[in-house]
């Protein structure tokens, strides 16, 4: 077993570093909202340049700088800077991280079409989901218990939103986690009280956007800043990239018209406007 | 047959038993290995935070600041999933065994315990969408209908079955002459006051409401379904293995069938289907996938305890959800906190596994008697 084990991690190592000498494959590991730029970029890219090879995995952003720092990727996809340990350990591992804002995502708090509450303060999002607003008729809308929906803790989402709205304090226990945006947005599309959180980039006509203190989550509100629940999107590298070598264009690509336009087609706000 | 040949043979002979132990033994330390490592892992969270927090406090924050470990409402989430499960599964899957075994036609049981079988095959993930984007809806929308179809369903055959047992046994004593007419208007009168009952039950049900279809209730029923084969195939098993003599030997007594089924085969079974049940439970309990998507992962203990209809958070779910984010590299709390909750998850599933396996041999032993 002892034996198996070690053959197991040297297999693994070896390709470790198989990966970090074959200039032609990209990994891409990391948050699943940054997950669809990621993919998308991969797509287009490998059409422009047959011949390279980029995997893209969605497991969290965590997990994507634990890839990074494990040297499993090169590229950590994150909905949130690495935290102090993480740099910690990276630097441990002789690590460098470099942080590119590849785009702008904004939060968008989203009911059921049915419901008839069209907006919300930000001291009343926090209000519910600490658990002090439990019904929709406190907010004027029909006598209903509000089921409150989260991202589970693991997820760059839930980090910014506790960060951005809870600001510490924590979630009441009654709330429901779930696993990723898409299902977030499933389990509000079928549930008539429930109220839940997506990356802007998930919205689509199944479920209602709420306007928060007055302002439309849309990419001009976020880029302006005046719309509360937005943050930046990264992919970090080891170190900035070699300038002209596979990564280095894949990475960049969202500094290009090309790039532009995937990112707005996804859903997510660009940084450049040309 | 030359020496060195004879020699040669009884070498290989050697070798290959020595392989073949080999393998075996490398699934047991395989489980002392997982067993050691999980340990390993959970130690340090009891040395950090103690015993108390982990099975006291239902205050589960692992993220927050500063974090908090209490897993007490994630321990009655799996206990009360696990319960649900058992309801449905249990009566289901023994009456189905005792019927595949006894009841039906061998033809019929060639075709239906395969078909049985496939609910093993499918993966979890797929019932875990079916609960997600069917089920939960299905609750939300028509949930208070769904509870009044079941009582219906329930109530009714057992209540039939019941009503027939009582005027059995108070006109047992009545005049020959007039038990008939007895037997009737009682029956009547009770069958009246079942569906008067009934209606009743099922009015209310039908204005109960449910907010949120992923709760215990929905994951109760289809952890139970996946736990329909293995109940179903071990029973029906260990009813098989009751034998043809016992019955051959009580139909000989003179005993009907029902009294064979009731009163001799169910008993020699009975440590074989207990043991059906447990390996069923585990299944339950063990399993991860469904209840992250379909239980809610809300960790609050319902109250009351027993109300399915509120969302819950599991043992399980608990360590695939929070996995990803604990630091590995660092060794945290809110790493080692999981790995203590995988050890009791473990250890239950240990003294689960060996209760089954103490009650199977006790049956092996008592039938060797038998015969």
């Amino acid at each position: 077993m002892k034996i198996a084990s070690i053959f197991l991690t040297l297999a693994l190592l070896a390709g470790g570093f198989g990966f970090a000498a074959d200039a032609n494959k990209i990994v891409v590991d990391g948050s699943t909202t940054v997950g669809p730029i990621a993919k998308a970029f991969a797509e287009f890219y490998m059409k422009q340049n047959p011949g390279v090879n980029i995997t893209v995995s969605e497991s969290g952003s965590g997990n994507g700088a634990k890839s990074l720092v494990n040297k499993s990727c090169q590229v950590a996809s994150m909905s949130r800077l690495l935290k102090l340990n993480e740099y910690e350990a990276a630097v441990h591992s002789e690590i460098l991280p470099v942080a590119h804002v590849v785009a702008l995502d904004g939060i968008a708090m989203i009911v059921h079409p049915g419901n008839p509450v069209s907006k919300l303060t930000m001291a009343q999002v926090k209000d519910i989901y600490l658990g002090k607003i439990k019904n929709w008729n406190q907010l004027g809308g029909p006598n209903s218990a509000i089921v409150i929906i989260s991202r589970d803790t693991n997820s760059g989402t839930y980090e910014t939103f506790e960060g951005k709205v809870m600001k510490g304090e924590k979630i009441a226990k009654n709330c429901e986690y779930v696993g990723s945006n898409g299902a977030i947005r499933q389990r509000v599309q079928s549930t008539p009280a429930a109220l839940g959180y997506v990356g802007i980039g998930f919205l689509d006509n199944t479920v209602k956007a709420l306007p928060i203190d007055g302002v439309n989550p849309t990419p001009e509100t976020v880029k302006n800043g005046s719309y509360p629940i937005a943050r930046p999107l990264y992919m970090v590298t080891d170190d900035y990239p070699k300038m002209g070598s596979h990564l280095y264009r894949y990475i960049n690509l969202y500094l290009t018209v090309k790039g532009q336009a995937i990112i707005e087609e996804i859903g997510f706000i660009p940084v450049t406007s040309y | 047959m030359s020496d060195a040949a004879s020699r040669l043979r009884r070498l290989a002979a050697l070798f290959s038993k020595g392989l073949l132990f080999l393998a075996t033994a490398l699934s047991l330390v395989a489980v002392l290995l997982i067993i050691l490592y999980i340990a390993r892992d959970a130690i340090p969270f009891f040395k950090l935070r103690g015993l108390k927090e982990l099975f006291a406090s239902t205050s589960w924050f692992p993220s927050g600041q500063p974090p908090e470990f209490g897993a007490l409402a994630i321990f009655i989430g799996s206990g009360l999933v696990t319960l649900g499960a058992i309801v449905v599964a249990v009566p289901l899957g023994v009456a189905a065994a005792i019927a595949l075994s006894d009841i039906l036609p061998y033809r019929l049981r060639q075709a239906v315990k395969p078909v049985i079988e496939i609910l093993a095959a499918l993966p979890s993930v797929a019932y875990g969408f079916f609960a997600l984007v069917i089920f939960a809806p299905l609750l939300q929308n028509r949930g208070g209908s769904l509870l009044a179809l079941a009582a219906w369903l329930i109530a009714l055959p057992l209540g039939l079955l019941l009503i027939f047992v009582i005027t059995e046994i108070v006109t047992r004593r009545v005049r020959e002459d007039v038990a008939q007419a007895a037997r009737l208007i009682l029956a009547a009168t009770l069958v009246v006051i079942l569906v008067r009952g009934l209606l009743a039950l099922s009015s209310l049900l039908g204005r109960v409401a449910i907010s949120s279809g992923t709760n215990a209730l929905n994951v109760s029923i289809i952890l139970g379904i996946m736990a329909l084969p293995t109940i179903v195939s071990v029973a029906e098993d260990s009813l098989q293995a009751a034998g043809r003599e016992l019955r051959e030997g009580s139909y000989a007594l003179g005993a009907t069938r029902a009294e064979t089924l009731f009163k001799v085969v169910i008993p020699a079974a009975g440590s074989g289907i207990i043991a059906a049940v447990i390996l069923g439970v585990m299944r339950a309990i063990g399993e991860t996938m469904v209840v992250w998507m379909a239980s809610g992962n809300a960790a609050q203990i319902p109250s009351p305890w027993f109300n399915f209809l509120s969302p819950v958070r599991t043992l399980t779910a608990t360590i695939a959800g929070d996995m990803g984010e604990a630091d590995q590299v660092l060794g945290s709390e809110r790493y080692h906190v999981l790995f203590a909750l995988a050890l009791c998850l473990l250890l239950t599933s240990f003294i689960a596994n060996l209760a089954s396996e103490w009650i199977l041999r006790r049956q092996q032993r008592r039938l060797g008697g038998l015969k």
